[in-house]
């Protein structure tokens, strides 16, 4: 089936991600659509779910890029596309130096070693009829890494390493607590010795005293084997914490990126200010003297985005041209030039979003 | 006015691997128009507590007294508990999916609780209540949106749905269980922005029952934090953020990460909740504490206040001035440990300091 939006021309690169040696992860305007079918016996094509439209990022080896969005946002998706499960439908993705985008499951093979995942649930990831050391010695069966003995004696290693009891190798998964299954996903992801690590909600299912353990020991991790991070979670604390840049999307696309501290700091994009402002600050003198930005509705549906910049219609700031021209994700001014964000009215430092969001509202 | 006095509420139950103590001995009361914020990990005991209050703990042992209005909720048949539960005590919980019949309509969903307490309203007029509820709770354009399914509904909307059908008696108090966690950032502000404001509206009393302190820094007037089915600590909003007496408390204000230390090395309580099954002995917390002290080991501390004004209270060894996030207690901590601490508590305490610092050291190091 052939797409509108696979482009034929070569790929302009995205000048505003940096082409060194440093950079391991390096989407360019990737694409990915799935078909809506309908009809009985015979199925058709109706629609295309936009999931992801246009996103082009990257990621400096050994550093952490925490992805920030609602439910439908795509940011599952993107990661899936990254990791290679499921294919693109245009744009590229870079990989040490290497175009990986739709590789045939063969070329695959060896990058999956190196991009490994880890995911929200702890208790449907894991197999409940298998034991932990199966359930961890898994990919050096798979990719033909290690012999028995020494499988054991590395799922061992690993095990200790993310905090477990080695000698717990033989008990199955619903033995352990929420915070050490999410251990087990972590050495299982760690087996292979991966550039990149993609989490997606990895602390989301976990008590907070739990998720503490678990972000502890991922930082650790990154610092002792330079591990590379693509981090997905809802929860702003949490990207705060452990990321080194942050992209902020919408409905398929990014709204606002940019270095960790100005963009919490100072953000632009008047999504950024309103889920900041939503997020719940476990301080009740800061929670009293914040004005919420309360959006209206939801998020449209990605079958039929809005036209224009995708916020539009929940924007408090929102004129004419936002609902016919798409603004560009581009440095404004008074920005560095690595802080982008897709608004054509930025917010300004000082600006009452909130007051705007309420007259709106009535 | 105390809308709500629970006395001493234990509930176990008796399971193949022996009985759950699932909640041991707790009293909290609830006055009109306020909102007490119940908070606590999995397994601390906040949604059985809740429920057995309204009957739907089937097959527990209960004991203890909860006074509401005047009625001992835990002492009345069914018959009676029907008229209360919905009606006088609305419900809503964390997921507003499988809370809500997939099958019928949201608005017949809405007039069927509203008909099912009181004949006397006909078809018709419950129709239109659910039409004006709907409106209420921000849906828009109710008048066609009340014949839509749940799944028409988006999560959110689902949830106002849910919120509409527990205003639609008038309740004089309402129970949220985890109400917003399955909802986006955005979301979760609209709802609590709404469940604020309608409080406020008709004076109801507010159960907010949550694992996030952010939704209870938010929407609480108090807070009881539980741990292992009993209370740790019982104080105002304030209290519990900014001089937390009991290690727990204390361990998850500085469990959260905060904007003021990005990147930083978070401080987890060490280990996980205990079995409710098989409780550890004496403070059912000492396995993860780091002020463990000897008595700890054996004697079980009772709630007491830990200041002079209000109703601050601990379940905690530690002396009553220790409370507070600041070097002063810090400091007096420190030195009751010291006095405090014989063998058996150090024993406790390296094997707990060994398990916070993992086996990094072994490989890593």
């Amino acid at each position: 089936m052939s797409d509108p939006r696979v482009s034929t021309g070569p790929i302009p690169t995205n000048p505003t991600t940096p082409a060194g040696d440093d950079v391991l992860v390096r989407v360019e305007n990737m694409v990915k659509y799935f078909p809506v079918r309908a009809g009985g016996l015979i199925q058709r094509t109706v629609g295309q779910v936009q999931a992801v439209e246009d996103v082009s990022l990257s990621i400096p080896r050994g550093k952490t890029l925490g992805l920030v969005g609602e439910t439908g946002s795509g940011k599952s998706t993107l990661a899936r596309c990254v990791a290679g499960l499921i294919p693109v439908t245009s744009g590229r993705v870079i990989f040490d130096g290497r175009d990986i985008t739709n590789l045939s499951r063969g070329a695959m093979r060896p990058v999956r070693r190196e991009i490994q995942m880890i995911f929200q649930d702890p208790y449907s990831s894991l197999n409940p009829r298998r034991r932990v050391g199966a359930i961890i010695g898994d990919p050096f069966i798979i990719h033909k890494t290690a012999t028995r003995a020494e499988r054991k004696r590395q799922v061992q290693e690993l095990m200790e390493r993310v905090g477990l009891n080695p000698e717990h190798y033989n008990r199955f998964p619903a033995e352990f607590s929420g915070g050490q299954r999410q251990r087990i996903g972590v050495a299982r992801a760690l087996a292979l010795k991966p550039k990149l690590i993609i989490c997606d909600e990895p602390v989301s299912a976990l008590d907070v005293s739990i998720q503490a353990q678990v972000l502890n020991l991922l930082a650790d991790l990154q610092r002792d084997y330079g591990l590379t991070y693509l981090f997905i979670a809802h929860d702003l604390e949490v990207v705060r914490h452990v990321s080194d840049s942050v992209a902020v999307m919408y409905l398929g696309r990014i709204g606002e990126s940019g270095p960790r501290e100005p963009l919490y700091r100072s953000p632009r994009h008047p999504y950024t200010v309103a889920l900041l402002s939503a997020a719940p600050a476990a301080d009740p003198d800061a929670a009293a003297a914040r004005q919420r930005i309360i959006l209206t509705g939801d998020v449209p549906s990605p079958i039929d985005p809005p036209s224009g910049c995708r916020f539009h219609p929940r924007c408090p700031k929102a004129e004419a041209v936002c609902s016919q021209q798409e603004p560009q994700l581009e440095a404004k001014a008074g920005d560095a030039a690595t802080h982008l964000t897709a608004c054509h009215f930025p917010v300004q430092a000082g600006e009452n979003l909130a007051a705007a969001s309420r007259s709106k509202l009535r | 006015m105390t809308l709500l006095e629970v006395t001493d509420l234990t509930v176990s139950f008796s399971t193949a691997d022996g009985v759950v103590k699932a909640v041991r001995g707790v009293s909290f009361g609830v006055e009109a128009g306020r909102t007490i914020g119940i908070v606590g990990e999995s397994g601390s005991g906040k949604t059985v507590l809740t429920q057995t209050l309204l009957g739907l703990t089937p097959g527990a042992a209960v004991s203890g007294r909860a006074l509401f209005d005047g009625i001992d909720l835990l002492s009345i048949g069914e018959t009676q508990m029907r008229e209360i539960r919905g009606a006088r005590i609305a419900v809503i919980f964390q997921d507003p999916l499988t809370s809500l019949h997939p099958l019928y309509k949201i608005g017949w969903q809405i007039a069927e609780m509203v008909r099912a307490h009181d004949k006397s309203v006909s078809k018709k007029q419950a129709h239109e209540r659910a039409v004006d509820l709907l409106g209420r709770v921000g849906i828009p354009r109710p008048a066609q949106r009340v014949d839509d399914y749940p799944h028409q509904f988006s999560g959110g909307m689902r949830q106002r749905a849910m919120i509409a059908m527990a205003l639609s008696l008038s309740p004089q108090m309402i129970i949220a269980d985890e109400p917003t966690t399955a909802l986006d950032a955005t979301v979760q502000a609209q709802i609590i922005d709404l469940l604020l404001r309608l409080q406020q509206e008709s004076n109801t009393a507010l159960i907010m029952i949550t694992h996030d302190l952010g939704v209870v820094a938010d929407i609480a007037d108090d807070v009881m934090v539980m741990y292992a089915g009993r209370a740790a600590e019982k104080a105002s909003k304030r209290d519990v953020f900014y001089t937390p007496h009991h290690p727990y408390t204390k361990g998850l204000l500085e469990s959260i990460p905060s904007s003021s230390a990005s990147g930083a090395r978070l401080r987890p309580i060490p280990g996980s909740p205990p079995s409710l099954i098989n409780l550890p002995s004496g403070c059912k917390f000492h396995p993860r504490c780091g002020y463990v002290l000897d008595r700890c080991l054996t004697e079980e501390p009772e709630l007491r206040l830990v200041s002079q004004e209000g109703f601050h209270s601990s379940a905690c060894w530690l002396p009553v001035q220790a409370a507070g996030l600041g070097e002063r207690a810090e400091e007096l901590r420190a030195q009751t440990v010291r006095e405090g601490r014989g063998e058996a508590a150090a024993e406790v305490f390296e094997a707990e300091i060994a398990e916070a610092l993992g086996p990094k050291g072994s490989v890593a190091g």
